[in-house]
């Protein structure tokens, strides 16, 4: 491809699979405006097309992603009207809401250390396959900032609260080691098999009927804002009413009492 | 009627009327022609003595974005606005003064007389990607049909300021907590769950129900003390009906009324 030495993000699609890779590996993947809205704008597309059954995001280079581009931000900064709280709800914020509204199984393939935002965007992503080498680290607090981006809110649930704070605080990485065992991430591998790990994981989804896919994301979403057990047993109720009617739920019936494989259209 | 009828759907399930908004390339925008249609095809129910709950129905991407700006755009001032828009505009108020039930079935956009035409309903079932706003201000206007009238009856005065002064649009979830709506499903079910209601309704004596409908509507406006007398009044008048008897008689030999509706 002749084209990925000046793409900051590479936009692939096969098999079912749209993969998305950060591609300034000389700045460790530092994002850009350009970037995030280039991310936006496929994972965007990938919603209404039928044809992506699962999304990878991934990076270039030794690192997935050193967090935002503080030469970009600084040169935004100098306006006088310029809001980091404003740059966070236009750029950041919908990014992530934007991976957890998905109704798409999203990977990230985290190649190497996940920093600031970097970190952020890889937990909002469903599912994580990491290299052993690869560090998680958020480095706001020395900057004089609070972690963004919902990073308070998601790594808070895989740490703890005391975790959480020593991590935010002190900055201390947390290790690939770690994040694989408090749950942070699905998998560890080393560098050169992430992208194939990850490959694997997305064959294996896009066999899946997409509904039940899609409709099990929303419905672990929607835990995650704490509502009661009724309440969620209600919620799993109506999804439950929904999918009953689907011919993916009778197709996968069909094919276990006929023990073949089962064909899902997503219908 | 001058509106395509494709722009409006309306259709019978059994004792529910059912009438959908149906204009997906403008995001269901209001028009004239479509307001006048959909308050023919509601009136026409409220006056079918067959009919006994409504449901008003938007598209899964848009239950109404607001009015046509296109035909208010080049409307001028002094008179001229009064005069062409107030008989559109008396719709939703017509609406409003429906004597059946009806519900309204909100996914996506419920935006300036989007979210008027719901508020003007009886109840709201939303989708989980339902978003409820006044956003008139945004544009240089306020809302005409209702929106800093029962916006604020329904969530208070703080919030109801800070939706029509800002154009702060509420999530499904918000409305849900502030009590704009009842209920909040998941977008593949709003229909059938609006439907749900109205035929669960619809099961209902229905001189009861209109009763009660009309005794709660008197409780949004009135002193307390007027619509206890009110409701008193409706309360009674229950007594002259058959269904009263049969639902008492039912109740005391534990079986199932069967409603006449006299």
């Amino acid at each position: 491809m002749t084209q990925t030495t000046t793409q900051e993000l590479l936009i692939e699609r096969k098999d079912g699979v749209l993969t998305l890779t950060l591609n300034r590996p000389d700045v460790l993947n530092a994002l850009t405006l350009a970037m995030m809205k280039g991310i936006r704008d496929a994972l965007k597309q990938a919603s209404s097309d039928k044809a992506v059954k699962a999304v990878i995001l991934t990076a270039s280079g030794r690192a997935f992603c050193a967090g935002a581009d503080l030469g970009d931000l600084k040169k935004r900064q100098s306006v006088k009207s310029f809001s980091l709280g404003d740059e966070l709800r236009d750029h950041f914020n919908p990014l992530v809401a934007q991976i957890r509204k998905l109704e798409k199984p999203v990977i990230g393939a985290v190649n190497g250390l996940a920093a600031g935002a970097g970190a952020s965007i890889i937990l909002a992503t469903d599912l994580k396959v990491c290299a052993e080498k690869a560090t998680f680290l958020n480095a706001f607090v020395r900057v004089g900032l609070v972690p963004d981006s919902g990073m308070t809110y998601s790594l808070t649930r895989f740490l703890g609260y005391s975790k959480a704070l020593e991590h935010m605080w002190l900055a201390k990485p947390v290790t690939a080691e770690q994040a694989l065992a408090c749950g942070l991430v699905n998998k560890v591998v080393p560098a050169e098999f992430v992208l194939v790990e990850a490959q694997l994981l997305a064959a294996e989804l896009v066999k899946m009927p997409p509904l039940a896919l899609a409709l099990t994301k929303r419905a672990i979403n929607r835990s995650l804002e704490a509502p009661s057990l009724d309440e969620q047993m209600e919620y799993e109720a109506q999804l439950q009413e929904i999918l009953g009617k689907t011919k993916d739920h009778a197709e996968g019936v069909s094919a276990f009492l006929e023990k073949r494989p089962a064909q899902f259209k997503g219908e | 009627m001058t509106v395509a009828a494709a722009e409006v759907l309306v259709e019978i399930d059994d004792k529910i009327g059912i009438v959908t908004l149906n204009r997906p390339s403008a995001l269901n925008a209001l028009s004239i022609s479509v307001m006048d249609a959909v308050v023919e095809a509601l009136g026409g129910f409220d006056r079918d003595p067959s009919i006994h709950a409504m449901v008003l129905a938007g598209l899964p991407r848009a239950f109404a974005a607001g009015a046509d700006i296109g035909e208010m755009k080049g409307i001028a001032g002094g008179e001229a606005a009064e005069k062409q828009l107030a008989r559109h505009l008396s719709n939703w108020d017509r609406i409003g003064n429906l004597k059946k039930p009806i519900i309204a079935a909100v996914s996506g956009f419920a935006l300036g007389g989007g979210c008027e035409l719901a508020m003007a309903c009886d109840m709201i079932i939303a989708s989980e990607t339902a978003v409820f706003g006044q956003p008139e201000v945004l544009i240089g206007v306020m809302p005409g049909a209702g929106g800093t009238q029962r916006l604020t009856k329904a969530v208070g005065k703080q919030l109801s300021m800070e939706m029509n002064l800002t154009g702060r649009k509420l999530s499904a979830r918000e409305a849900l907590s502030f009590g704009l709506v009842n209920k909040v499903v998941p977008l593949e079910s709003f229909l059938s769950e609006a439907k749900k209601l109205a035929h669960a309704i619809a099961a209902q004596p229905p001189l009861a129900v209109q009763a009660a409908k009309a005794s709660v509507r008197i409780a949004v406006d009135s002193k307390l003390s007027e619509g206890l007398e009110f409701e008193r009044q409706s309360f009674f008048r229950l007594f002259d009906s058959q269904d009263q008897k049969e639902g008492m008689a039912a109740f005391a030999e534990k079986r199932k009324p069967v409603w006449t509706g006299k």
